[in-house]
């Protein structure tokens, strides 16, 4: 079976070259049965690589200890579904399994791509499968996952495998990897795009219209992958933090953020054919941060909690970043006078400027992550010491940048493209604008001391006004010609520019994840050693031990705090925090006992128990709940901007040069 | 003042005023990462600088003490250093007997490292050794390719 595995591995690789070759001569030589066969090649590729992956999960869901993978990642007790997610849960397993999306992304686009852009799509076809070849390579040569354990050549498998880590036997660790990888992969289709009109010097946009889709939904996987992770840590890790600057969470946020400051500015160049320059630079900068952030957790250049092991695929990435990027620089550099801009910023209080500003500060906090994150080897290159920066100068300039950029959400779609008058200007801003103030001078009086939290509310408070200004206005205006009810008049609202409504959905999620944000300074903390009948304080809660009990399980052996809890005298339930070893792997972890609510958590971690006496940390967090709501609604968001909108629109532009007939027809609302 | 004087001008604010946060902060927020031998060596400098000192876990060394303090000690290449853990946060689950550990603090004059924060990684469970077996198997195994000549050693 193991076999056949990596003999599909090993031809799949053939023929992603083949993909290669055939696609790029196919188009020079203008031979279209070429062509073609390199897309039936990419399709090829998909069956080999999802047969060898098939073989994987056969060999993990049934225990086949034999291969070194199934046996150093599952062990006998593990429940099917942790078996399965072993597919991603080690360093070759989840090789494969970047390999496997690529290739069915590839054969994604292939299918829906099969009528239109004749010229692009050789060009695509030869760029996604150097990307695959490169990920083949390391699958077949380097880190097979089909290797067996053997003693003297003599195949032999092990009684149980070492099982997987405990902290990632968890529902949200299980679809993390997955939803991180579905957006670090799909980022390779519009940068093939993007690559592949240039070297076509394709004529307008479409290369933006083709792949807005897979950029949102790429997106959209990115942000749910990035925020799952945050949950995980908040909810496993059993310290209640949820960011912690950590070198692989700033691999996940780095292209995250590129990828933010790239759907708004293809905005610019859709509708005024700005930026296009810059646009290639951002969709390129995406990719490579997405296969820099694969290579960061897997090479362990970089101290980590997440990181695998140390490995020989390092230098592999540095050679695949470094030729990739050269590449696209020569690319766009010789392409210079084809992204010429066909407009001009004109005002500082603009939409255009305030794009700019966006995108300037998205891509500062990307190279200062990028920066921190590298500091060590930086300092290492330079002065032969090893230094590291610590969460509190990420969060010194971080947080402020991210105050700035709560402030461009909501100013900037209240700003009138090319200039905006003083007029329209007291339109929009007046009324926010005083309720901003006010909120802020309650927030004062109210006593709240933590400047960063006061101004971050009112902000939140603002962007939320203006954003509901916006719905509002556009309702009444809908409501009052076709005399249809307010609610519907929202709803037709959003559904005849979803691009637009959904975008300030988005906006909204963004706002309340803000508001979760500002209460990290009120976190209140207590720590205790307790036997039966003590009791802790933290905050207006008083936790009383009403037993510590323990037991077993073939999978681990646990043991439970029973707490009663009376929050200013009342009681409100009780709450068991347990902590349970895991026998295979041989190590501890909590099951944190939580009490959520919209105003604050109460979080219990179970930390130890020394004699008879349980040591307990008791956390309150304040307004924590609505950074999960925030991303949810920003979920929704991008889904809602997925929906095709009523009117099929197109953007007015001043003066383009080779588009479509129908793409200059202007409607605007 | 002209259009791109004003855009410029905006521009170098923000662009300043970030890189003056980050410079600022850059010296009470660095951390130095320094082994057990460099640390004996630089014993009195480096009482006043934080620095980040990585090691096994000994066996048997890890003393809770009180829940706001655990000795342990900490080796590397059979220098033995010892470790207070002050710090708030719990220990991570996969700090134990054995474990990678780097432990971010400052040396005492004592000799005794004072650690504000541990960060541990369980070695065993995302980098077998090489040529060694998953637990309990004392045999020495070395994972060969399957069957077929192209796939390297492990």
């Amino acid at each position: 079976m193991e076999n056949v595995g990596a003999l599909a591995l090993l031809l799949a690789f053939c023929i992603s070259l083949y993909a290669i070759v055939a696609s790029v001569t196919g188009r020079l030589k203008r031979k279209p049965f070429l062509t073609l066969s390199a897309e039936r090649a990419v399709l090829a590729v998909w069956l080999l690589v999802t047969t060898a992956s098939g073989i994987l999960i056969y060999g993990l869901l049934t225990s086949d200890y034999r291969l070194a993978y199934v046996a150093s990642h599952t062990n006998r007790d593990m429940t099917l579904y942790f078996k399965f997610a072993a597919w991603w849960g080690g360093q070759e397993g989840s090789l494969l399994f970047w390999s496997w999306l690529l290739s069915t992304y590839a054969a994604v686009v292939v299918f829906t791509t099969r009528r239109g852009h004749r010229n692009l799509l050789p060009w695509v076809v030869a760029i996604v499968s150097t990307v695959q070849l490169f990920f083949l390579t390391l699958n077949t040569f380097v880190v097979s996952p089909f290797q067996v354990l053997a003693v003297d050549k003599v195949v032999t498998s092990v009684a149980d495998g070492m099982g997987l880590n405990p902290l990632l036997q968890y529902w949200a660790m299980v679809i993390h990897p997955p939803f991180l990888y579905l957006g670090y992969v799909g980022f390779t289709i519009p940068f093939a795009f993007a690559m592949a009109s240039l070297i076509e010097k394709a004529p307008g946009e479409s290369w933006i219209h083709t792949t807005r889709r897979w950029t949102l939904v790429t997106w959209l996987f990115q942000s749910t992958g990035v925020a799952l992770g945050s949950a995980w840590a908040y909810h496993v890790l059993g310290w209640g933090g949820y960011w912690m600057w950590d070198p692989v969470e700033n691999a996940s946020v780095l292209p995250w953020l590129a990828g933010t400051a790239f759907l708004h500015s293809v905005m610019m160049q859709e509708k005024k054919g700005m930026m296009k320059v810059w646009n290639m630079v951002l969709i390129s900068a995406t990719f490579f941060l997405c296969i820099y952030g694969t290579f960061l957790t897997r090479s362990g250049i970089i101290s980590s909690v997440h990181a695998f092991a140390e490995s020989p695929i390092g230098k592999f990435f540095v050679v695949f970043l470094a030729v990739g990027i050269a590449a696209t620089i020569w690319l766009i550099l010789d392409r210079l006078d084809y992204l010429k801009s066909e407009a001009e910023l004109e005002s500082v209080i603009s939409r255009e400027s305030s794009f700019l500003f966006n995108n300037l500060i998205l891509l500062a906090s990307c190279f200062a992550v990028l920066w921190g994150t590298l500091f060590p080897v930086i300092t290492e290159k330079l002065t032969n010491e090893k230094i590291s920066l610590d969460a509190v100068w990420f969060n010194r300039l971080m947080v402020p940048i991210g105050i700035f950029l709560l402030l461009l959400t909501g100013v900037g779609p209240l700003f009138a493209w090319r200039r905006t008058s003083v007029d329209s200007l007291r339109k929009n801003f007046q009324w926010p604008g005083i309720g901003t103030l006010i909120v802020a001078a309650a927030l004062l009086l109210g006593g709240m001391r933590y400047p960063y939290s006061i101004i971050s509310l009112s902000l939140c408070f603002f962007v939320a006004a203006t954003i509901s200004m916006e719905f509002f206005r556009g309702a009444r205006a809908i409501s009052e010609k076709t005399h249809i009810g307010f609610v519907p008049a929202i709803i037709e609202l959003t559904h005849r520019n979803t691009r637009r409504y959904g975008g300030y959905l988005v906006h909204m999620g963004i706002v309340l994840m803000f508001i979760g944000y500002s209460g990290h300074p009120f976190n209140q903390t207590a720590i205790g050693e307790v036997d039966k009948g003590d009791s802790i304080q933290v905050g207006a809660y008083n936790l009383k031990v009403l037993d510590l009990t323990e037991g077993d399980t073939p999978n681990y052996e646990w043991e439970t705090a029973i707490l009663d809890v009376s929050k200013n005298g009342k009681p409100i339930g009780t709450l068991e925090p347990t902590r349970r070893f895991y026998k295979a792997a041989q190590q501890a972890t909590a099951i944190v006992a939580l009490r959520t609510g919209l105003n604050e958590d109460l979080y219990i971690n179970y930390a130890a128990r020394t004699g008879t006496k349980a040591t307990i940390q008791a956390y309150v967090f304040p307004l924590v709940d609505w950074i999960w709501i925030g991303v949810l609604v920003l979920i929704m968001g991008t889904l809602v901007a997925l929906v095709p909108s009523k009117v099929a629109r197109s953007y007015a532009r001043t003066e383009v040069v080779g588009v479509a007939k129908k793409k200059d027809a202007p409607v605007e609302a | 003042m002209p259009k791109y004087a004003k855009f410029a001008a905006l521009i170098a604010i923000i662009i300043g005023s970030l890189v003056l946060v980050a410079t600022a902060s850059l010296k009470d927020s660095q951390t130095y990462y320094v082994t057990i031998p460099e640390l004996h060596k630089m014993a009195s400098a480096t009482s006043t600088k934080r620095v980040r000192v990585g090691g096994d876990v000994q066996a048997n060394s890890i003393v809770h003490v009180r829940p706001d303090l655990t000795r342990f000690n900490l080796v590397q290449d059979n220098l033995i250093l010892p470790v207070e853990y002050v710090g708030r946060d719990p220990l991570p689950d996969t700090f134990k007997d054995g474990a990678q550990a780097l432990a971010g603090g400052r040396l005492e004059s004592n000799g005794v490292f004072r650690a504000e924060e541990i960060q541990a990684k369980c070695a065993s469970k995302y980098a077998p050794k090489p040529g060694m077996a998953p637990d309990g198997l004392q045999k020495k195994m070395v994972p060969s390719a399957a069957g077929s000549s192209y796939t390297s050693k492990l």
